[in-house]
């Protein structure tokens, strides 16, 4: 069996159960926003509701579900169309160059994530 | 060997189904997601630093350009995440032949098209 070196979990199972736990997780924050929102929220309201750890930890499962969730996305769509047959010879280095670029624009978003949610 | 053998499938020159329109939509909002996630965190960023910070967000999002933005990341989200209900739906063995595929990504797309214009009357 090939392994592929690129995927999330080394294993094509793998990718799709983490592909869609982290979807529903990111389903159910984003419709938990929407709803604060939506009702109409001032600051004071806001940031009690940040305040609380119940909302800090949902929110960090949310954005290392993004992290994960991104990754295997956008490794099926790298490997759809920055290939050496779409591509020519160049392939293979736009793909990996794209993947370390997405690759480090996700740990910044895990980075500042937790900065926001605990630095204020 | 057959000559007149096709070689190749030239995707270009073929009518594609409704569900590969659902399916491309799906990895293009995907894509379009991962780029403004750094608007959203932005957002998040500002709105919690402080109450003038707040301020200056509700006043950045009532400009025109900005609520456009927002609505486009609003119509992103949506599709995405009812394209991605669809995926699971389908895991479950729940419309997986030809005409189920057809009628899952009709659904799909009208219930996009209904919520995102619901989130565009909530913007404006």
């Amino acid at each position: 069996m090939v392994t592929a070196i690129t995927s999330f979990g080394r294993s094509g199972t793998s990718d799709w159960l983490v592909q869609r736990v982290s979807g529903v997780i990111l389903l159910a924050y984003f419709v938990f926003i929407a709803a604060v929102v939506v009702t109409g929220v001032d600051y004071a309201g806001w940031k009690a509701l940040f305040g609380q750890t119940w909302v800090r930890v949902f929110s960090l499962m949310a954005v290392l579900s993004l992290a994960a969730h991104a990754w295997i996305g956008l490794w099926a769509v790298v490997t759809d169309y920055l290939t050496e047959r779409m591509m020519g010879t160049s392939g293979n280095v736009l793909r990996i160059s794209a993947q370390l670029v997405i690759a480090l624009i996700l740990f910044v978003y895990v980075v500042w994530g937790v900065q926001i949610l605990w630095g204020y | 060997m057959k000559d007149k053998r096709p070689v190749n499938l030239d995707i270009g020159s073929m009518r594609l189904p409704i569900t590969a329109w659902a399916s491309i939509t799906h990895r293009a909002s995907g894509v379009f997601l991962f780029v403004a996630m750094v608007f959203l965190l932005w957002a998040l960023d500002m709105s919690l630093s402080s109450a003038e910070g707040f301020a200056q967000l509700q006043d950045t999002l009532s400009g025109p350009l900005a609520k456009l933005v927002l609505w486009a990341i609003s119509a992103g989200l949506i599709y995405h995440a009812l394209a991605g209900v669809k995926h699971i739906v389908m895991d479950f063995g729940i419309g997986e032949s030809f005409e189920g595929g057809v009628l899952g990504a009709r659904i799909v797309i009208v219930l996009a098209v209904v919520l995102t214009i619901l989130a565009g009357a909530l913007i404006w």
